[in-house]
């Protein structure tokens, strides 16, 4: 099967690892990631504003290439899947913003049917994690992984509907899924801090700390992000626990790493 | 005076919320990550925007310490959506000429050979226009 990728600035950059093993991982599942062709930067956060237009145009624009070859749209990094799938929200719901982003890509105007999937929910809804189980070649037996949810995979709740927002279980079955065993801690749903390291290091450093030193206390030996922010976060400011992303273990698991 | 409910009026039709349905139980507040580093809080920038006391937002950092974490936006009991009020409240500073909070020259002393990307577009995203 084909599904179409964004894979944003930062999988281009700084983190690598979780575009390369996505792929390699998506692949020994029988998905092709396919690269949508001309992508430009998501921007990184979503702007609520419904009088913004131009910062959503690039959304709008790979929303559109996806749908036109009547794939689903799939991204790893959660910033970048937070702001595709708000921009389709807010397609489907306000048709003067339909109206004024289609003044930028007529005359092939969007009609707001792509669907917008995390690859986490690529893994559990399109594959199934019992299919992943048994792929599994080196499974992570007997390791304690906290699951890092972050803000962006799972809120605004009303439009991610990923998962229970208060209550997620989708990345403790991935874990599961991978032979680990996942740790539940009281942080695994508030923020690092996300971009404000650039106004203030202490915040974010106070943010972090909180949800790596829960993720400790409550046992973990490793913590699993989908978010290049989020590790850099939990790496900078800290507890001494290693940060790895979903994609990495999950192509360990496979024996597709090297 | 006219021209401070003029731009209320703007903020709350850009950010789409309804301040009347907030019931000031102060939740939006509590589960606010940056609430130690605000001077207003999400609660009191919506009752200040539904009653038209905007000056004193417009001035405080408090509009720079906002996440976008949207967690006051699934803990609201009511459906008030408090982030959109920040956002709103920010954006009708920074869309003023020269009033761009984050700036190309203050970039370098910042970066580090970690940063990721994604950091730098987002504090742009919400600090300049
Ligand atoms: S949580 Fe909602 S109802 Fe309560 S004070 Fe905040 S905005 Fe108002
Ligand atoms: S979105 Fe902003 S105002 Fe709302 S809880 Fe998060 S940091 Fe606070």
């Amino acid at each position: 099967m084909k599904v179409s990728y964004f894979p944003g600035c930062t999988l281009k950059t700084k983190a690598k690892e979780l575009d390369i093993y996505a792929r390699r991982s998506a692949e020994a599942l029988g998905v092709t990631l396919e690269e949508i062709e001309n992508w430009q930067c998501c921007g990184g956060v979503f702007t609520t504003s419904n009088d913004e237009i131009a910062t959503k145009l690039s959304s709008i624009r790979a929303l559109k290439a996806a749908g036109d070859k009547g794939q689903p749209l799939v991204s790893v990094c959660s910033a970048c899947h937070n702001v595709l799938k708000q921009t389709n929200a807010q397609f489907n719901n306000d048709a003067d913003f339909a109206f004024r982003v289609n003044n930028y890509v007529k005359p092939d105007e969007y009609n707001g049917e792509t669907k917008v999937i995390h690859y986490l929910e690529l893994l559990r809804d399109v594959v199934g994690f019992d299919k992943i189980k048994e792929k599994v070649v080196n499974p992570l037996t007997g390791k304690k992984i906290a699951a890092y949810y972050g803000c962006l995979l799972l809120r605004p709740g009303k439009v991610m509907a990923m998962d229970d927002v208060e209550n997620p279980t989708i990345m403790e079955d991935f874990i599961r899924a991978i032979g680990g065993e996942p740790v539940i801690y009281a942080y695994r749903n508030e923020c690092c801090g996300g971009y404000i390291t650039m106004e203030s290091k202490e915040l974010a450093a106070a943010k972090s700390k909180k949800v790596s030193e829960n993720a400790k206390e409550k046992g973990a030996e490793l913590i699993v992000t989908a978010c290049p922010l989020c590790k850099y976060n939990l790496d900078k400011h800290a507890e001494d626990i290693p940060v790895v992303y979903i994609t990495e273990l999950l192509a360990e698991a496979l024996g597709v790493k090297e | 005076m006219e021209n401070k409910q003029n731009v209320c009026n703007e903020i709350i039709r850009r950010s789409g919320v309804n301040p009347r349905k907030c019931m000031k139980c102060g939740k939006c507040s509590g589960t606010c990550p940056a609430y130690d580093e605000m001077e207003y809080h999400p609660h009191q920038f919506v009752y200040m925007v539904e009653t038209g006391d905007i000056e004193p937002l417009l001035k405080s950092k408090s509009i720079y310490r906002c996440l976008s974490c949207f967690a006051c936006i699934d803990r609201c009991p009511r459906g008030v959506e408090p982030a959109k009020i920040v956002e709103a409240v920010r954006l009708e500073v920074v869309r003023q000429q020269g009033n761009n909070h984050l700036k190309p020259n203050d970039l370098p002393e910042m970066l580090d050979v970690d940063l990721p990307q994604q950091a730098i577009v987002s504090a742009f995203r919400k600090y300049t226009k």
